[in-house]
This record gives C-alpha cells, sequence and structure tokens, in this order.
C-alpha cells in the first residue's frame, strides 16, 4: 500500500476577476494559477520557485484554503478540505500554518510576543493564561529567543528576530505542514542562513513538511527535496532538488540558472541571452506560455500548451522538446 | 596629477536622532580609479547608501549631517561645493541609479521628458534635440519600439523597464561616475541579468567608473574588479575581488562568503547546514569602544573588545580592520 501523502493539489485552477462591479461583469479575468497539480510526502520540503507574478504566492494560499480556487482539490492527509465547513476547516488548519515574508507586516505592533506566539492555539481551544505562557517560553526558546522577550513588542526586534517569532507563531499548534512564503527574503545573508538553519532544525524536531515559496535559486535549492519552477501560472519543470541546477530540461528553468549571478569572480558570466519581459497573466500567449522568450521555439509551442510529463526519475517537464519521451504524469 | 577620479578620506555621516546620535558612517576611506568597478558590499544599516548619498549631497540634513571628511572629485572636495556647484556635478560628471525605479522616476512626467532634462539643463539642448537624443539613449538601453514610448509614463513599464529609463537617464550626458545604489535588488534574476548585462556594455562603452553598492556577493562578484566591504559604519575590508574570494582575511568577509547558499552546492553534496553569522548587528547609537564585530565574533578576544583595530595591510592592495593582523595566532582554526 503506497503512503497517502500529505498534501495533494489536483488541477487546482485560480481566476482573479479584473475590473467589473457589483452588477457589471469584470472586464477580464487573470489565471494566476493555471492548472497545477502535485503531492507533497510527509517530512519533505517541496521548493516553489518563479518571478513575480508567476503565481506561487497565490497557490501557497489556495493550499491552506485562504483563497477559494476556482476549480480543483487540494487533499490533504487525505482529506477534500474544499469540502469541509467552516468548523472543521477550523480544525485543520492546526495542521496547516503559514509563514509570510515580511516579518514588519505580519506580526500586529499592538500585541506583545507571548500573545502573538499563542494566538493560533487559543483560535482553537480555551487556554488559561499561566499555560498560555508556559507554551509560549517554550516556543520562543526553541527558536532562540528568551523568555524574557515574551513581554516586548514587534518593534523592539530586529528583521530576523521578528521572523523567528513569525515562526514560533506557526509552531504554536504543532501543525504538520507550514507553507513558507519568502521566510528569508527580507533578511540579510548572515541572518538569512541563521533563519534557514532553524526551520531545517525545526523540521527534523517536528517532523514537518515545508512549502517553501522563494524567487532565490539558490536558497531554494538549498533547503528544498524537490523543486517546482513556475511560470505563468503554471508548473513548468519539478525536479529532485539534487539534480535541478544539473540537469535543467526546460529551456526557462536553464535561463533562470543562467541569469543568477555566481558568487565566484573566477567565473565571470556569459551575456544574458534572454529578452524581455514575461508576458502579462492577463494576456497570455497562445500554447507554451514561455514561447515568446524561447530560444527553442517551434510551431507546435506557439498553438498547444505541453502538460508536464515525465522524462526521469522524479523528474517532470512541460516542453515540447521533451515530448518524445513523455510518459505522462503517474 | 592624481590618477584617482574619485577620493573619500575620513568620512564621518551622523544622523542625530531623537534617540540618540546614529554613527551611520564613521571615518570611512577609499578611492576609485578612471574606468575602474568599485563594488561596496555590506547588509543593511552598514553605512553603504549614506555613503553613496553623501558623495552627491544628497544626505537629508537635518538629521543627518557630515561631521567630517573629505570627498575628492577630480580635485575638488565635492563637500564644499554650493547647491548650484553640486548641481552642477549631478547629472553631468556623477550620476545615480536606485533600488526602486517606481518610486526614483517623477510618476507624473512622460519617461521622455525625464530622459531628455538632463541633456537641457547641463548641455543646453532644445526641446526637440534633448528629445531626439532620448529616444536614441532609450533605444540604446533596448526599450523596445523607444520612439514610440516617449511620450508613455512611468506606471505604464514594467519594473525592468523602468530601471533602463533610470539608467538612459544617467547615461545621457555621459558621466565619469555612475554610483548605482541596490540597481537590480527590486527586479526578478532574469531581469537582473539584463540589465547587469547592460551596465557591462554601457561602460566599457563610456569608460565611465562605477560605485556599486549591493549586498549581493552574486552581482558584485561578476561586476566588480575592487571591493570594499563596510560593517557597522566602517570599512572592515577592501581588495581586489579575486583576493577577497580567495583569501578573505576579515571574520565578517569570511563569514558572509560562507554564510550565502550557493546554486550546485547540493550536486555537490556540500553539508546541508549554512555557516551563520550568530547574533545581530551592533546598534550605531551606543559607543562602542573596541572592534565592533567583536560581539560576533568567533576568534574575538581580549584586546579586540578593548580597543578598535586599524585597517591592516594584508597584501597588495588588501587591507583589513582586524587584530588578527597583529596577532596571527589567535586566529582559531576552523572557523
Amino acid at each position: 500500500m503506497p503512503e497517502v501523502p500529505l498534501l495533494k493539489v489536483n488541477n487546482l485552477i485560480k481566476e482573479f476577476p479584473l475590473g467589473g462591479g457589483l452588477f457589471a461583469e469584470p472586464r477580464a479575468r487573470v489565471r494566476a494559477v493555471d492548472d497545477v497539480s502535485f503531492a507533497l510526502s510527509r517530512g519533505e520540503t517541496f521548493g516553489l520557485v518563479g518571478e513575480s507574478g508567476c503565481g506561487k504566492t497565490t497557490l501557497g494560499r489556495l493550499i491552506l484554503r485562504l483563497v477559494e480556487p476556482t476549480s480543483g482539490d487540494v487533499e490533504f492527509d487525505g482529506q477534500h478540505i474544499l469540502a469541509l465547513g467552516a468548523k472543521e476547516m477550523r480544525l485543520l488548519r492546526r495542521r496547516m500554518q503559514i509563514i509570510f515574508q515580511d516579518p514588519y507586516a505580519s506580526l500586529d505592533p499592538r500585541m506583545k510576543v507571548n500573545a502573538i506566539v499563542t494566538e493560533p492555539l487559543c483560535a482553537i481551544q480555551n487556554l488559561a493564561k499561566s499555560e498560555r505562557k508556559k507554551v509560549a517560553a517554550e516556543l520562543i526558546e526553541k527558536v532562540g529567543l528568551r523568555a524574557a522577550d515574551l513581554d516586548k513588542y514587534p518593534h523592539e526586534f530586529s528583521g530576523g528576530q521578528r521572523q523567528r517569532i513569525s515562526i514560533a507563531r506557526a509552531l504554536c499548534v504543532r501543525p504538520d505542514l507550514i507553507v513558507a512564503d519568502e521566510p528569508v527574503s527580507a533578511l540579510d545573508v548572515s541572518i538569512q542562513a541563521q533563519v534557514i538553519n532553524l526551520m531545517a532544525d525545526l523540521k527534523k524536531e517536528f517532523q514537518l513538511s515545508y512549502v517553501f515559496i522563494s524567487h532565490d535559486l539558490s536558497v531554494v535549492e538549498h533547503i528544498s527535496d524537490r523543486i517546482a519552477v513556475m511560470y505563468l501560472g503554471t508548473i513548468v519543470e519539478l525536479a529532485p532538488a539534487v539534480s535541478f541546477s544539473d540537469s535543467p530540461r526546460h529551456p526557462y528553468t536553464a535561463a533562470l540558472l543562467r541569469a543568477v549571478p555566481m558568487p565566484d569572480p573566477h567565473r565571470k558570466t556569459e551575456p544574458f541571452p534572454m529578452e524581455g519581459d514575461a508576458p502579462s497573466p492577463i494576456d497570455p500567449p497562445p500554447g507554451c506560455a514561455f514561447h515568446p522568450r524561447c530560444p527553442h521555439a517551434f510551431e507546435r509551442c506557439r498553438v498547444e500548451k505541453p502538460s508536464l510529463v515525465k522524462t526521469a526519475r522524479q523528474h517532470f517537464v512541460a516542453c515540447w522538446l521533451n515530448n518524445s519521451r513523455g510518459l505522462g504524469i503517474e | 596629477m592624481d590618477p584617482k577620479l574619485l577620493t573619500i578620506e575620513a568620512l564621518s555621516v551622523h544622523f542625530h536622532l531623537p534617540e540618540g546620535v546614529a554613527r551611520a558612517v564613521d571615518g570611512i576611506g577609499f578611492d576609485l580609479q578612471p574606468g575602474e568597478t568599485l563594488g561596496l558590499v555590506g547588509e543593511s544599516g552598514c553605512g553603504k547608501s549614506v555613503t553613496a548619498l553623501s558623495i552627491l549631497g544628497l544626505v537629508q540634513s537635518p538629521p543627518g549631517r557630515i561631521e567630517a571628511g573629505r570627498i575628492l572629485f577630480e580635485s575638488r572636495n565635492l563637500l564644499r561645493l554650493d547647491a548650484e556647484g553640486l548641481r552642477r556635478i549631478r547629472g553631468r560628471d556623477i550620476s545615480m541609479i536606485f533600488q526602486e525605479p517606481m518610486t526614483s522616476l517623477n510618476p507624473v512626467l512622460p519617461i521622455g521628458r525625464q530622459v531628455a532634462e538632463p541633456l537641457m539643463v547641463h548641455k543646453a539642448l532644445s526641446r526637440s534635440e534633448a528629445m531626439a537624443e532620448a529616444a536614441a539613449w532609450l533605444d540604446h538601453v533596448k526599450i523596445p519600439a523607444a520612439r514610440k514610448r516617449l511620450d508613455d509614463y512611468p506606471h505604464q513599464l514594467s519594473g525592468g523597464m523602468r530601471q533602463r529609463v533610470m539608467i538612459a537617464m544617467a547615461m545621457v550626458c555621459r558621466p565619469k561616475l555612475l554610483i548605482a545604489d541596490e540597481p537590480t535588488t527590486a527586479l526578478d534574476v532574469t531581469i537582473q541579468a539584463q540589465i547587469l548585462s547592460l551596465m557591462l556594455m554601457l561602460k566599457s562603452e563610456l569608460n565611465m567608473s562605477v560605485l556599486l553598492i549591493t549586498h549581493d556577493l552574486g552581482v558584485v562578484a561578476q561586476m566588480a574588479s575592487r571591493v570594499v566591504v563596510m560593517y557597522a559604519g566602517q570599512v572592515v575590508e577592501e581588495g581586489r575581488m579575486t583576493d577577497m574570494f580567495d583569501q578573505p582575511f576579515h571574520p565578517y568577509t569570511r563569514g558572509l562568503l560562507k554564510s550565502m547558499p550557493r546554486l550546485g552546492d547540493r550536486r555537490a553534496g556540500r553539508p546541508p547546514r549554512l555557516n551563520e553569522i550568530p547574533g545581530t548587528v551592533p546598534s550605531l547609537i551606543e559607543a562602542v569602544s573596541g572592534c565592533r564585530f567583536a560581539g560576533r565574533c568567533p576568534h574575538v578576544f581580549d584586546v579586540c573588545r578593548k580597543q578598535q583595530p586599524d585597517l591592516f595591510k594584508i597584501g597588495a592592495g588588501q587591507r583589513a580592520r582586524c587584530w588578527l593582523k597583529r596577532y596571527p595566532d589567535r586566529r582559531k582554526p576552523d572557523a
């Protein structure tokens, strides 16, 4: 019997209306997430990488049902979460938490750390004041702060420390899954390393699974077990982290990897060949969304959208160049 | 003749805040040769942007005040110039591009006008001559259909396109020095790569010097030939780019280089743990008697806490502000 994945996302689509009003039809619809499917095993870190507007943040929120999808399905530990009522959903949220990018905006400036980190638990059960303090003290030490910090307000902390508070808040309910949306992007590199190491340690200690969303390929490669590359709402490549930078099969992944400036003055990167911006998701190009910027584009790419097919063990690519070996998703 | 284009000597810029005096820049110095790209790196609050703003007299005062030092540009002290004198240099001899192109472009002026403006101010070109040249520059920085875009407003452009407009605006008068303050930090990685390629092309074309301010060690490694590392308002290390990456001396520089994840690490099977620099940057307001990095340094010993180290010479062109130069046996192995 194969193990039930912790999270399964099936053909998820999210469209946002543009313009319109109470009675007026929207002018257009943006498809922020366009038919995304993947599964996450227990204990896995699933990296979601892509540039601004590719839909990675929306996908993260759909997983937690913070936004409702237009269509598709999310299964958490075998439960179809979109079918749950508000009360059941609230209970399930105990098992799935989120960490946001901006530790300045995501902590209520008028709440003390004590209240911030225990709020998720208080939302689902009654907690005596003394009990609350005990839970908070334990959590705050787990993330490398001191119990004395519990009586402080967020503004008394640096960015890195605030992100530790956000992590403590997410851990409070002992979740199985944490969606981390650019958790280290606002941090300086020396602090970023502290937070990444902390997340890795906590994952082991609490047997967590992560969906780790970031635009930074080096960070994603470092922390993830598998990596999905998103472009204009779809996953274009899904690969194990160990082989990710080695053998990109999608031309967009190859371009992304090539674009990262190497921290090595002996290895000067070539002038970057790809021109132009990503197309607007309001008016996506027909066929493969990447074809206008792709150096390999041919006729089929302009008319027909490629789907994600398996090209090697655990390696999936949505590109017509790989189609001859396509086996379909298993 | 002094071959240096820009020399900063013992510059101190303090901010007089209600909670005390913040020593944002505290006695820094470095110089820049004609045609050279110098990287100024460090983490938030290290004083790198304030240094850049001081060069062009753009530090807001109050609360900021330049307390001491000289900034020599072609042997003239920019700190002695009056407003009019500075205006003649800004945008003509020295240009600057900023991190966030949306906030640094004027939202209510068409981009053509904004790119043409320095030409009308500094080169006394007529409106139509300046607009023609602006169009040529927008084309040169690879704005598609540049001529049709002259009347566009900044909000109609993508982030990458706006940064191209900023670059065109900075280049039109062919400056001798370009100050680029985190020019690609707000951009996506593929757009960043395009902008960096463009900057390299323009630099070699115009033979200008570039002072590149960034927190990104990858960007600086690709763009600059020399680097100055700042920490808590001071220069802690400087040297040739290759030396800084091959044989960094200062524990902070070493820690920074080791704390960043690198693409390909997983494939190479390196340990999954990143090197941390423990703790946080000290407050700029509290007076520190010893080395500012002492609280986070793995090698710290008694002298570090008592006395501030000088910038000691390490090798050809390399200097580091660290007592380990004097007391090499205090360096702990594996740290």
